[in-house]
């Protein structure tokens, strides 16, 4: 599904890269572990995190992710958002909780990546 | 891929969580600016990472050396202290002596050294307690 996809199914705001919404990501990945998220993640994915600190950011940019969801309602500092921005990430940001978030988009056929976790891009 | 060795090095200072992933920041772009492949790029960004962090939240200061000749990429870390005791013990994942501050930050979960060594093609880790650690990774660059 498209970015926009998503911001539909979570009734999403957009806080930076309006101009992306038209990117694909077909799986997901909720952590507030950066760790986790580092050790776990693979491909084009989207992070759904209710940490809003920069190093979400930087996570994210290290490994290749496009798209931040940020659950409860959550909006991290402008300093996040302008690293979000360099970065080319889109930050979007939903009422809803964590777990609702997951489940909508796993319903609407959104599936997490840890079926990858032994594996290696190789 | 042009033919060319390069060598660089990062400072890594102790505690610092606001700088915290700059130099992984400068030595993916770097990487990509020379054409690396991207799924070996994206296995040294995430190694690289987890390095500086663990210098960040482990040492007393450190860096990161980036070496790359046309048919690998070395990345080694290195610092001044404390060193760890048991290096097999930290080798497991979910064994963290991480502080509270890392944690609240989303890291410390344990899953570094595992991380690193999941990523690279080849990795080495020494420590003496009292004088430092040295981790060193390399990556093939005829595999994607």
């Amino acid at each position: 599904m498209t970015i926009s996809d998503i911001i539909g199914i979570l009734e999403a705001r957009v806080l930076c890269g309006e101009d992306a919404l038209s990117q694909e990501i077909s799986t997901a990945c909720g952590s507030d572990l950066m760790s986790d998220v580092l050790a776990f993640v693979k491909g084009k994915t989207l992070l759904i995190t209710g940490l809003t600190n920069v190093h979400v950011v930087r996570t994210a940019s290290m490994l290749d992710i496009h798209c931040i969801v940020f659950a409860r309602g959550k909006i991290p500092g402008d300093d996040v958002l302008q690293e979000a921005r360099e970065s080319g990430i889109v930050v979007l940001t939903t009422a809803f909780t964590t777990f609702t978030t997951c489940g909508l988009l796993y319903q609407a056929g959104m599936r997490g990546n840890s079926e990858c976790l032994d594996q290696r891009d190789r | 891929m042009q033919e060319f060795s390069l060598a660089d090095t990062y400072g890594v200072t102790a505690q610092d969580y606001t700088t915290a992933g700059d130099a992984s920041a400068a030595i993916k772009r770097k990487l990509k600016q020379l054409g690396v492949d991207s799924g070996v790029l994206r296995r040294i960004a995430v190694a690289s990472y987890e390095a500086e962090l663990n210098l960040i939240i482990h040492s007393h200061g450190g860096q990161l050396t980036l070496t790359m000749t046309p048919t690998e990429i070395a990345l080694v870390s290195n610092d001044s202290g404390p060193g760890i005791p048991d290096i097999n013990q930290a080798l497991q994942e979910g064994f963290s002596t991480a502080s509270e501050e890392a944690r609240n930050l989303g890291f410390g979960a344990g899953m570094g050294l595992p991380n690193m060594k999941r990523n690279a093609d080849d990795f080495h880790i020494e420590s003496e307690v009292g004088k430092g650690t040295l981790i060193r990774m390399r990556f093939h660059l005829n595999k994607s």
